[in-house]
């Protein structure tokens, strides 16, 4: 009955009729964009921060070793030994020395504390053999059996498992993404509820002219349209502003980061929120939109029956 | 192009506001339906315009029995009934000119016809200079006008009434009731619910008169029941 050109004609008119009469109210309307924007930031924000941490530890994958300290009275030598025994073992893939004067150089050059070494007289550094297991046994339950074993040989003071902590890191990371999940699920819901609830006041607002164009003959579909439209650009412009705000908290944090970073003699940077990740982000705001104004509008619009 | 048979209508709760009506309204006849209040002139109307659904009989738009259609052909039976309400039901936040275009948008016109035929329309009723006027800032009578150029811009060829004179003082009333002649004399079927008599009378058309929900004048006898034609 209508003509193509006509209905994509109809159609682009009311769209940039909803933006206009969006425009013409700022204040009510930014209200809504900025919860939408507010809410949307905060899981994408703690996603990418995520992310960033991921790709962080990353480098640390399946990097569990074991250092043995040795006793004050073990020479180089002794330790050289034990270093041999250790090295044919099945379950050992490698074995690093560090002799007792390496350690002080090492500790001279980086700790600052260089001039205080100077007032001991002994080297106060033990020898240390940092054991790395091979791949098969570099799971929690065999490393720790070989710590065991490590710990009875007279010579070792103390045996320290170094990954125990990224296990534990990998836990709280796993935690925290389950928490970014759940967080991101109820804010969406919440964006959901407001939009629901503005179009729901605007259909309200609007109750004569649906009754009205009900009376002269207006389909559900026309009625419908506006509501929409305006869901749509609430969502963009929702999925814009919390963009913009992951993207400049990233910026402000970016700074101290590498600062961080350099410190640990790394050029590692803080990456924002990638081309997938932002049409995600548009996407699913642009989809909360269109959902919350279509709940509204099947909810409400039905209830309006001219008399 | 309008007929009634043995139409009841009962409201949940009380007696029947219609009862056993039956009339015919050709194409291009104009009639008045007249009756005190509450005698069932304007669910008479709802009925035609599928606000209300009949409890009992068939009501038929062109041949088409609109007692049953589904929700989602109502609009498209409204396009062709034009209805003028006593309150005019304008939309105040828009110009003349937006109103009367209102069913041509609905309708998909596109936007160069829409400005020849709300022009055309305007004309007829004699508004073409308050086109970008609010309707606020006119007369009750011109209000009126408006709805009429709104309820005609889509040549409906059916035209309702709903006591269109009655806040208007005797001459507007008339000339109004002229307009409608008008439209009638184009082909148009036009059925105006009034209770002004004397009008009525000067008019010189069809008169149905309801009573207490029973056509007591104008109507037809009832066909037997089951049986519209």
């Amino acid at each position: 009955m209508i003509s193509p050109s006509v209905y994509i004609a109809r159609h682009m008119q009311v769209m940039l009729a909803t933006l206009g009469d969006m425009i013409r109210s700022p204040m009510s309307n930014l209200m809504t964009i900025a919860v939408m924007g507010i809410a949307l930031a905060l899981p994408t924000g703690l996603h990418v921060i995520l992310k960033n941490v991921q790709q962080v530890t990353a480098q640390w994958d399946g990097a569990a070793q074991i250092s043995l300290f040795m006793k004050p009275s073990v020479t180089d030598k002794q330790a050289d030994q034990l270093a041999n025994i250790l090295q044919k073992r099945q379950d050992v893939k490698s074995v690093t020395r560090i002799t007792r004067s390496e350690a002080l150089e090492e500790f001279r050059k980086n700790s600052g504390f260089g001039e205080a070494l100077e007032a001991l007289e002994d080297n106060p550094f033990p020898a240390v053999i940092v054991v790395f297991p091979t791949e098969q046994s570099d799971n929690l339950l065999t490393v720790q059996t070989m710590l065991a074993s490590f710990k009875q040989r007279p010579e070792v003071e103390l045996a320290q498992l170094d990954m125990q902590w990224l296990k534990r890191l990998y836990a709280i990371m796993d935690f925290g993404r389950r928490g970014i999940w759940v967080l991101a699920a109820m804010l969406s819901l919440s964006v959901l509820l407001v939009v629901g609830n503005t179009i729901r006041l605007a259909i309200q607002n609007r109750r004569d002219e649906i009754e009205i164009i009900k009376l002269i003959g207006g389909t559900d579909a026309f009625i419908r349209r506006p509501f929409l439209y305006t869901g749509f650009w609430y969502g963009l412009s929702g999925g814009i502003l919390s963009w913009l705000l992951v993207t400049l908290s990233i910026w402000l944090l970016s700074g101290p980061v590498s600062q961080l970073a350099t410190l640990y003699d790394s050029n590692y940077s803080l990456s924002s929120l990638d081309l997938l990740g932002s049409i995600i982000l548009l996407g699913l705001s642009i989809f909360l939109g269109l959902a919350g104004s279509w709940i509204a509008v099947s909810r409400h619009l039905d209830a309006i029956e001219p008399e | 192009m309008i007929e009634f048979h043995n139409v009841s209508k009962r409201y949940p709760g009380s007696g029947d506001a219609l009862s056993r009506v039956s009339f015919k309204l050709a194409g291009g006849e104009m009639a008045f339906l007249t009756g005190h209040s509450g005698a069932g002139k304007s669910t008479l109307l709802k009925l035609i315009a599928v606000l209300i659904r009949p409890t009992n009989g068939q009501v038929l738009i062109n041949n088409e029995n609109i007692g049953h259609i589904s929700r989602r052909r109502i609009p498209y039976v409204r396009r062709n009934v034009g209805i003028i309400f006593q309150d005019h039901k304008l939309l105040f936040d828009r110009t003349v000119f937006d109103n009367v275009a209102l069913p041509l948008v609905i309708a998909g016109v596109s936007h160069r016809e829409i400005g020849r035929r709300v022009r055309a329309s305007l004309d007829k009723v004699g508004l073409l200079n308050k086109e970008k006027s609010l309707p606020i800032t006119l007369s009750g009578g011109q209000q009126q006008r408006v709805g009429i150029a709104r309820a005609v811009v889509n040549k409906p060829p059916i035209l309702l009434a709903d006591e269109p004179t009655g806040n208007l003082d005797p001459e507007l009333s008339r000339e109004i009731m002229e307009l409608f002649a008008q439209f009638q004399q184009v082909g148009v079927s036009v059925l105006i619910a009034s209770h002004d008599l004397d009008l009525i009378s000067q008019m010189g058309h069809k008169v149905l008169t309801l009573d207490e929900g029973r056509m007591v004048a104008g109507g037809m006898h009832n066909a037997p029941q089951g049986e519209p034609r």
